[in-house]
């Protein structure tokens, strides 16, 4: 009995996790659908970027020197071995712009920006303000969610712009002011081997994919959430600890994609 | 009298969980006049308002609200029969990321493509109405409970609705706000010649205001009749509502099992 | 907070945001380098390319006049063709030479372009005639290997 107890638990939660991947692909679903009004008063959109872009950019600046400067020490390091000191702008760009980068700041963005979202929007459903909106013939999603939604996507990868170039600015502080690499060679050898389309761009992209999963997330979380504050606490935690996994597993499936090969 | 009402419930039956939550009620809420549905915490009050809104899809039987039944229209069709009511939410239900101006003038916004002059005029109406023209450029983090109720107050009417709800208006109040809400709820039906249901457990505040009351216990009507009938009822469990006693046609006990059984002493 | 305020810091986020974009491109990225001015097509054969690979740059006098843009084997020569787009601004003559480099020991491998005496210059779709390739580490080793063993032991 207790296997078969153990078997029934097993697909009870199979069952209980596919309902919900369902779930949050027609709440997917339904934000692109009603899209459309938060375009049409972009100042919706305008309210929500300050409360998601601007309020991250204090961690995001600070985040990005001091990960540019750790890249700038520790790359030094290595590549003195070599001799190849002179590469470290290139070590620095290219760990920050492809990886770092968008990484890092999705990650920061997903505890700062997007648990934020998850509490506010369960917090607003806690306290009936959506039934309220749903009572005054207002669709939430196309209201609430979708707006933010586009924040979300929006301001990702500005974000992780800024971290990279934050960046690679406290890799030169640290590798050509402090230790004395040379600057020409730092910013040429850069130059040389960072590539726009390939290496730029796939970062960029990188951003957006992971600005939306985590937005996606966090919203979903905060409208699923139970009204109670337990359930809001809960939801919140789910949201950064499910946005980090999954911006880490897609940040290895995106990067087999993009570089692989070439 | 039919012909007459603007909401109508008929044999509304509803089951959740397998456990039944309201049980053939039938009610009538004729137009222009304030109705009050009371009874116990728990007692499904709540839910009937939700069916009466339309969201929630009855068992059997119907809402019918101006000629619509209300769990066959379409999401186009609530949307626009939801634009012909307000409702007040318990704790007011105010946006906690609005000033008090902005969410009066949501619905405006929301709704109409009014210039933000008239709407400017239409919320200034609204809050004078409430007596809170000064709070305008607060925030419903700076209200206390009654201003906060107020401006609910305020945005349910935004748009004049021709049914107004009310869950539980009284409830943590003040005495002071109380009556200042209980009186404005009157004016403001009477002034905008609109229905009101108000779903509540404060007995006393709102037999001074309303024009009819039903009582539910356990998902059915138990009595109902004008403030005075009721006043008058020798029924034991207006009766026991109004003197607000511990034991009695509504027993303390929630049904369970046996209290040996689950004392473990059957063994 | 007010709507024009708010406006205000989110129009310096968006700018912000695109700034650094724009930063990345041109001074981190190779967009400041590549495709801004015209440029035009020479080909050249190369018996071996070694490590040469597509952008990878093309310099004369350590300047940087152009970037590698196609490598093909031709199958009726057995060599490597190898598209080079430069820099209209720089004109080379007919009897250039081009030689694949590498910087430093391992790096990158380069082309670079050694300016003969002709009058006359390189255009569009020209063929650079003389070239050297690439030099392969292991080749370079096995023929000082070869010519250690040849020597007459003293």
């Amino acid at each position: 009995m207790a296997v078969i107890n153990t078997i029934r638990a097993i697909g009870h939660r199979v069952v209980n996790a596919v309902w919900r991947i369902g779930v949050a692909a027609r709440f997917f679903f339904l934000t692109l659908v009603y899209s459309g009004n938060s375009f049409r008063r972009f100042h919706l959109i305008v309210k929500e970027l300050f409360s998601t872009g601007v309020m991250s950019l204090i961690i995001i600046i600070v985040a990005g020197l001091f990960v540019g400067m750790v890249l700038g020490l520790q790359g030094y390091e290595t590549l003195k071995r070599y001799g190849s000191e002179s590469a470290l702008g290139v070590m620095v760009a290219l760990g920050l712009v492809r990886e770092l980068g968008p990484v890092m700041a999705a990650l920061l963005f997903a505890s700062r920006a997007g648990s934020a979202m998850t509490a506010e929007i369960g917090l607003m459903k806690a306290t009936e303000q959506i039934s309220a909106m749903e009572m005054m013939a207002v669709n939430p999603i196309a209201r609430i969610v979708a707006p933010r939604f586009w924040a979300g996507v929006i301001s990702m990868p500005l974000l992780a712009a800024m971290f990279s170039a934050v960046g690679i600015f406290g890799g030169y502080l640290v590798g050509v002011v402090n230790i004395g690499v040379d600057e020409g060679s730092f910013w040429s050898q850069m130059q040389a081997a960072v590539d726009f389309r390939q290496d730029i761009m796939n970062g960029v992209i990188k951003s957006l994919v992971f600005g939306t999963v985590v937005t996606l997330i966090a919203l979903f979380e905060g409208f699923d959430a139970p009204p109670t504050a337990e359930g809001v606490s809960g939801a919140t935690t789910r949201t950064v600890v499910t946005s980090s996994l999954a911006i880490l597993m897609l940040d290895f499936v995106l990067t087999a994609i993009m570089f692989r090969g070439a | 009298m039919s012909s007459n009402a603007l909401v109508e419930i008929r044999d509304l039956n509803f089951t959740y969980d397998k456990r039944p939550v309201l049980q053939g009620i039938n009610m009538t809420f004729p137009k222009g006049k304030l109705v009050a549905i009371m009874g116990l915490s728990g007692c499904g009050k709540t839910t009937l308002l939700r069916h009466v809104g339309g969201a929630l899809k009855p068992t059997r039987g119907y809402v019918r609200m101006d000629g619509q039944v209300m769990h066959e229209l379409d999401q186009d069709g609530l949307y626009a029969m939801r634009r012909k009511m307000g409702m007040l939410f318990q704790f007011g239900a105010l946006f906690t990321d609005m000033s008090v101006y902005d969410n009066v003038a949501f619905q405006m916004r929301e709704h109409t493509d009014l210039p933000e002059d008239i709407i400017h005029s239409l919320v200034m109406m609204k809050l004078n109405a409430v007596g809170l023209r000064g709070a305008q450029n607060m925030m419903p983090s700076e209200l206390s409970g009654g201003m906060a109720r107020r401006v609910a107050l305020a945005r349910t009417v935004a748009l004049d609705p021709m049914l107004i709800m009310y869950d539980e208006p009284f409830a943590g109040l003040d005495p002071i706000s109380m009556t200042v809400i209980g009186d404005l709820i009157r004016r403001l039906n009477d002034a905008l010649g609109a229905t009101s249901i108000i779903v509540t457990h404060d007995i006393q505040e709102s037999l001074k205001i309303v024009d009819y009351v039903y009582f539910m216990a356990n998902g059915v009507i138990v009595a109902e009749g004008t403030p005075d009938e009721l006043r008058a009822s020798d029924k034991d469990f207006v009766h026991q509502f109004v003197h607000g006693e511990m034991d009695g046609p509504v027993p303390f006990h929630y049904p369970g099992v046996d209290y040996r059984q689950d004392l473990n002493l059957q063994a | 907070m007010e709507r024009t305020t708010l406006d205000l810091w989110v129009g310096m986020f968006v700018v912000a945001g695109v700034a650094a974009l724009v930063m990345l491109a041109m001074k981190v990225g190779n967009l400041g380098t590549y495709n801004v001015s015209d440029t035009y097509k020479v080909h050249a054969y190369f018996s071996n390319i070694g490590g040469l690979k597509p952008k990878a740059s093309i310099r004369s006098a350590g300047v940087l006049v152009g970037r590698v843009t196609e490598i093909s084997l031709d199958t009726k020569r057995y060599e490597a063709n190898v598209v080079m787009s430069l820099d209209k601004r720089y004109q080379f003559p007919k009897d250039t030479f081009a030689n694949i480099l590498t910087s430093g020991l391992l790096g990158e491998q380069y082309i670079g372009l050694m300016p003969g005496g002709d009058t006359e210059m390189l255009k569009n779709g020209d063929q650079v005639k003389q070239t050297q390739s690439a030099m392969v580490l292991e080749d370079l080793i096995s023929k000082f290997m070869y010519s250690k063993a040849a020597e007459p032991a003293k």
